[in-house]
């Protein structure tokens, strides 16, 4: 590094002339212009801007100027190394933008490649459709009861008004537990979620119990020895089989779409009284013209739903209810067997198979 | 039920030009509901007519058989006059013989459509028909020959052989046996279709008086048996035929023929609904005593089954013993066979529990038990027996011994209030109590009283018994379909409880996680648990049992989800599905071996204690998870190699689970089945244990046709569910720089890593922000049995940047901790 240039004739400092600054800048200016890409502008900064560029050489010669002198000569080299690095300031930007941009264009690549590297899951479609039949209760402001698979007998029969020798007990093929004389089964409704919740909770009570139930079914392509209901329980004051009505063609026009109701005929179930069969009407062909031909509900207009009725009395009784005071309604529906006419399945085994290309199918939403 | 229609307009009338849909429609809605409608002709389409066979002439062929070149005349229906030329390859019948022939455009069952065509050198013009050429049995002996009053030649056959009977089947419901019978569809034909009249009740009829010349019969069981009549025929004929009308008629309502005297009882049981039984009565020995079984007492019944009587089983005797299970099956001694000249009819009402009792306890289901176990009116025991007798003497060329036995008398129907509002409220129609009189009248019932109804039902409709009972016969008179349709509006509610969202929670990130689930049943057989492994003494052995499985195999309600899903998986892999993983959330049993679960009174609530001992006898059932996967977790692409499911997956959906739920898991190694003993965490939360994870055992895997490798974890989702936060605080985070300090540790293979991140935590002090284990190294540069563990720490303070020096100091006290607790080695 060298000093302030103190042996020099001040007059002789060919640097500093004018004319002389001009062509350092000149030619800078013309270099940076001429830079190519950002590697060459970085030569050109070193030559024309670093601290051995002519115009940095030229500024430490201007100490040796008079004092007169210095201000002019300070002022023409300051012009000059002030407009070169605005011009390389300017050309970094073009060539950095030109840089980006080229790389940008280098670096596309080819977004139809497949992109699925995790494997996909997805929920089992009778506990998606057990929820959204349960939401569409809890939006009514009903609540969601519960209660074991393994169930006393008296709460799967007696307490609904199936005795021991009641007829309708052959109508339910239970599967029994060992030792026998303990009276345990496995419920083959959802009904006793019902007595439970009569038992522990004082009315108005609004619920909706979905959930497996079992039956000594063999298993094929309709029957299955588990299987899912829902069941619906209301007592409050003042119900009657207009509020069932009501609550089942909401139902079913929530479920099924707009305008889809239902239609009751005349059963029997022992916890209930009045009961009906209720029949919704096809989703598909509404029971219109295209009826007959209809695969869906096979040209009756009408798809067999479930059962319900009146709660009986002597249920009332059993569970602690004053019928005096409250009247009630229960319904029961299977969810496999909604499930497979709402999304035309035709073999009910498709959903115990667990075959991971059928629950995949429907994701997390139905 | 299956019932001819032209067997139930006998006894009721509908307007003309009723069709049989409309009837049934009409039945249906009022609660018999229609099945199917039968028409065993319903398949024949076409000209099927009366022929007369004119000339037959045997020809002889080359095959070796022998075929009849006939001329039949077929009066008009052939559109000439002329006689019409048929080969016929049967011979039982002669010229002059009236047969059935379907004409050349004319259609048999299976579609089997009739030309003329040119056969054995002829050109035969039709076919004469046998039995089951037109669906009618299976009778091929040879052609049908009618009889001689069949008609004329040339007139449709159809209504000679019933092909255009109409048999329509209805479902029965429990309550209603009355419609087990014609009289009873009839009745209901009467109150369900407008315009309906004239009922005739068949089971209206004078009988003769009783009197003591019949059989001599005790009855010493009257609650069992109220009612018992005897009747008896001798000189019957057993050679006679069944008329036909009456083989059609019960074959249409599904019952075989097999002989005169018992197509009789079963035609009269099918008309009237009173199941009779017959005896022969030349080996019945003495009086006939109905009274209870004694202990040790046996019976040979007719479908020769020796059985074992309980002392509640209502029993017919004679001085020989034991000769008939009353009401549900009688005895072979007694039997009715192709010999037998001389009846005795039994018509009994009897007690409709025991019937019920003894059909189970036997395992009987015959068409007399199903009515007798539902209810049969008790007033047309003297009417079912007179018909039967009638029938005997019509047909079987019998005569009616004067004696008339009749023991006991019907029981009286109660007389119960109904409030004549009932209905109205019951419905939520407005139905006045004068509507509610006029439709229980209509069923049967006397009704008195206008506010308050006083209504005895019919003696055949003993399940109307509640007022509400009587509320559903009004309501459905008028007609469900006037029900009107009325949201009811609940108090508001509390939404789904936080155990319902979560678990809903849990499923959703498993899906997201990429599992899969599925519904698999709870049923499992002890081979299932020796495929997982269990030893003898696991607590999973531990099952309850099912009395009456589908399958031996599967006689047990599962403690463990794992069979259920590693058996799904191991299908999926079968499928050619080798990327798989599965989830199960479903309630296991575990055996409590509590005392029995009482069966409560039901005319009151149970207390709290009562019902307190049902769940007390019910088996714990508590919420599990389980998951299984196998295969790549991550697929090979473009982007690299597969990444395969490996143990540490397990861990990580239990951990995924539990994170939904706020909570951290724990693991600690354990030796369980079905896992590899030295690949299985135990995991716990709260330093409770939750279930176990980690890779399943290569013995294992192979028993359920899973690759080496596959993994699975089983948890208590209950528990975890308990656990889960609720109200987490807001966490608060400090925004000075973070000092990251790595530090490498060498321990011993056998040092969990888990207890050197709880020293290095320790150690470390409040400072310590994070710590990520980020690699584990084993081999040479560590040395045989050791392995290094690196980790990445973060050092941040709350109130401050830190001070050169201070993470370093932190970091050195962690592992100065780590050392002394772990044996740790810092690595250069």
């Amino acid at each position: 590094m060298s000093g302030p240039n103190t042996d020099y004739d001040p007059v002789e400092v060919t640097p500093l002339k004018a004319e002389h600054v001009e062509e350092m800048r000149e030619a800078a200016l013309a270099a940076i212009a001429a830079a190519a890409d950002l590697d060459a502008l970085k030569q050109v900064r070193l030559d024309h801007a670093g601290d051995r560029s002519p115009l940095a050489l030229a500024n430490r010669e201007i100490g040796a100027l008079p004092p007169q002198a210095r201000k002019e000569a300070g002022q023409r080299v300051g012009q000059a190394r002030g407009a070169v690095n605005q011009a390389l300031a300017a050309r970094q930007r073009v060539l950095e933008a030109e840089h980006e941009q080229r790389m940008l264009a280098e670096e596309a690549v080819d977004v139809t490649l497949p992109t699925t590297r995790h494997r996909r899951g997805g929920r089992h479609p009778i506990t998606l459709q057990s929820e959204l039949i349960a939401d569409l209760f809890v939006a009514m402001g009903w609540e969601v009861a519960e209660g074991p698979v393994v169930e006393a007998e008296w709460l799967n029969f007696d307490a609904l008004n199936l005795g021991p020798d009641h007829p309708a007990r052959t109508m339910q093929d239970t599967f029994w537990t060992e030792p026998a004389d303990h009276h345990v089964v496995l419920r083959t409704q959802t009904s006793p979620v019902q007595a439970r919740t009569m038992l522990t909770r004082k009315p108005p009570i609004y619920v909706v119990c979905p959930g497996r139930v079992f039956r000594t079914d063999e298993y094929d392509a309709t029957h299955s020895p588990m299987f899912h209901q829902v069941e619906g329980l209301v007592v409050d004051e003042g119900i009657t089989m207009a509020h069932l009505k009501g609550t089942l063609d909401h139902f079913a026009s929530q479920l099924f779409g707009d305008g889809i109701t239902t239609r009751f005929r005349p059963s029997y179930f022992p916890f209930t009284e009045p009961s009906a069969e209720v029949d919704v009407r096809c989703f598909v062909c509404r029971g219109g013209e295209g009826q007959a031909a209809c695969r869906t509900c096979r040209g009756e207009g009408w798809i067999e739903w479930g059962g319900c009725g009146v709660v009986n009395p002597r249920v009332l009784v059993a569970c602690g209810v004053d019928p005096a005071v409250y009247s009630g309604f229960a319904f029961g529906m299977g969810i496999d067997r909604s499930f497979m006419f709402r999304h035309d399945l035709e073999d009910l085994r498709a959903l115990f198979e667990g075959d991971v290309r059928f629950s995949s199918a429907f994701g997390t939403e139905i | 039920m299956k019932a001819p229609l032209s067997w139930i307009l006998e006894h009721v009338d509908v307007p003309a030009g009723t069709t049989t849909e409309e009837i049934t429609d009409r039945l249906t809605l009022t609660g018999l509901k229609l099945e199917a409608v039968e028409s065993p002709g319903r398949e024949i389409t076409g000209p099927l007519v009366i022929g007369r066979v004119l000339t037959m002439k045997p020809e002889p062929q080359k095959n070796g058989k022998t075929i009849n070149w006939c001329t039949v005349d077929v009066g008009d229906a052939n559109g000439t006059g002329e006689p019409q030329g048929i080969v016929c390859g049967a011979h039982n019948f002669a010229p002059g013989d009236l047969v059935v022939t379907v004409l050349p455009g004319g259609v048999l069952p299976g579609g089997f459509e009739i030309s003329a065509r040119k056969t054995y050198g002829h050109v035969s013009a039709g076919m004469i028909c046998s039995a089951r050429e037109l669906g009618l049995g299976d009778d091929h002996d040879g052609i049908i020959v009618l009889p001689e009053d069949a008609g004329k030649p040339g007139e449709d056959v159809r209504p000679v052989l019933g092909l255009d009977e109409e048999t329509i089947e209805l479902e029965i419901n429990p309550d209603r046996a009355y419609a087990l019978s014609i009289r009873g569809i009839a009745r209901e034909v009467l109150v369900s279709v407008e315009g309906a009249s004239g009922f005739r009740d068949p089971a209206l009829r004078d009988t003769p008086p009783a009197n003591p010349d019949g059989h001599p019969v005790l009855v010493e069981d009257p609650e069992g048996c109220p009612v018992f009549v005897a009747r008896r025929v001798t000189g019957f004929d057993p050679s006679a035929p069944t008329p036909d009308h009456i083989v059609r008629r019960i074959t249409a309502a599904g019952m075989r023929p097999i002989s005169l005297a018992v197509d009789v009882t079963n035609y009269v049981m099918l008309e009237t609904g009173r199941p009779i039984h017959g005896y022969d009565a030349d080996k019945v020995q003495g009086a006939l005593v109905v009274r209870r079984a004694r202990p040790g007492e046996r019976l040979t019944t007719l479908d020769g089954a020796d059985r074992a009587l309980d002392p509640g089983d209502l029993v017919v005797a004679d001085d020989s013993g034991i000769i008939g299970l009353g009401g549900v099956m009688g005895g072979e001694t007694t039997e009715m066979s192709g010999s037998t000249t001389s009846i005795l009819v039994e018509a009994a009402h009897w007690d409709a529990v025991s019937m019920f009792r003894t059909g189970r306890r036997h395992k009987i289901t015959s068409e007399a038990g199903k009515r007798n176990e539902r209810g049969v009116d008790p007033t047309i025991c003297e009417a079912a027996a007179d018909r039967v007798v009638e029938l005997l003497v019509e047909h079987g060329g019998a005569v009616a011994d004067p004696g008339v036995t009749v023991v006991g008398t019907p029981p009286a129907m109660p007389t119960i209030q109904v409030a004549g509002d009932l209905a109205a409220r019951v419905s939520g129609m407005e139905i006045s109590a004068e509507r509610s009189a006029e439709c229980l009248r209509a069923v049967g019932c006397e009704v008195s009283g206008s506010g308050t109804l006083s209504v005895t039902p019919p003696p055949w409709r003993p399940d109307l018994t509640d007022a509400q009972d009587f509320s559903e016969e009004v309501i459905r008179l008028v007609g469900y379909d006037q029900v009107p349709s009325v949201l009811p509006t609940p108090p508001s509610g509390r939404g789904l409880t936080r155990a319902q969202q979560l678990r809903r929670r849990i499923g959703r990130t498993l899906a997201g996680e990429g599992y899969v689930e599925v519904v698999n049943f709870p049923f499992v057989g002890e081979a299932d648990l020796d495929d997982l492994g269990l030893p003898a003494d696991d607590p999973r052995r531990d099952l309850l049992r099912l009395s009456n499985p589908l399958s031996a195999e599967a006689a047990f309600m599962t403690s463990t989800l794992l069979p259920g899903l590693l058996r799904t998986a191991g299908k999926n892999v079968g499928h050619g599905t080798t990327d798989v993983a599965v989830f199960e959330t479903a309630t296991v049993t575990l055996p409590r071996h509590a005392g029995p679960a009482p069966i409560l009174p039901v005319d009151r609530r149970p207390s709290d204690e009562e019902l307190a001992a049902l769940d007390a006898a019910l088996p714990a059932q508590p919420l599990h998870l389980a998951v299984v996967a196998t295969g790549d977790a991550d697929a090979p692409g473009w982007w690299g190699g597969a990444r395969q499911v490996g143990w540490a997956d397990a861990v990580e959906a239990v951990r995924s689970a539990a994170a939904a739920l706020g909570l951290e898991v724990e693991a600690s190694a354990a030796a369980l089945a079905p896992w590899h003993p030295g690949r299985c965490a135990e995991l716990s939360v709260d330093g409770e244990v939750i279930g176990h994870a980690g890779e399943v055992h290569p013995v294992v895997c192979r028993a359920f046709g899973l690759p080496a490798r596959s993994v699975a974890a089983e948890v208590d989702l209950d528990v975890l569910i308990d656990k889960a936060v609720h109200l987490r605080p807001a966490p608060s985070y400090s925004s000075y720089p973070v000092a990251k300090e790595d530090v490498a540790l060498v321990v011993d293979t056998s040092v969990p890593a888990a207890d050197v991140e709880a020293a290095l935590r320790d150690g470390a002090g409040d400072l310590l922000e994070s710590i990520r284990l980020f690699d584990v190294y084993t081999g040479d540069q560590v040395g045989e049995g050791r392995k290094s563990l690196a980790y990445a720490l973060r050092f941040r303070a709350s109130d401050r940047t830190l001070k050169e020096g201070e993470a370093a100091a932190a970091r050195d006290a962690a592992v100065a901790l780590a050392a002394e607790r772990t044996g740790a080695v810092q690595r250069a």
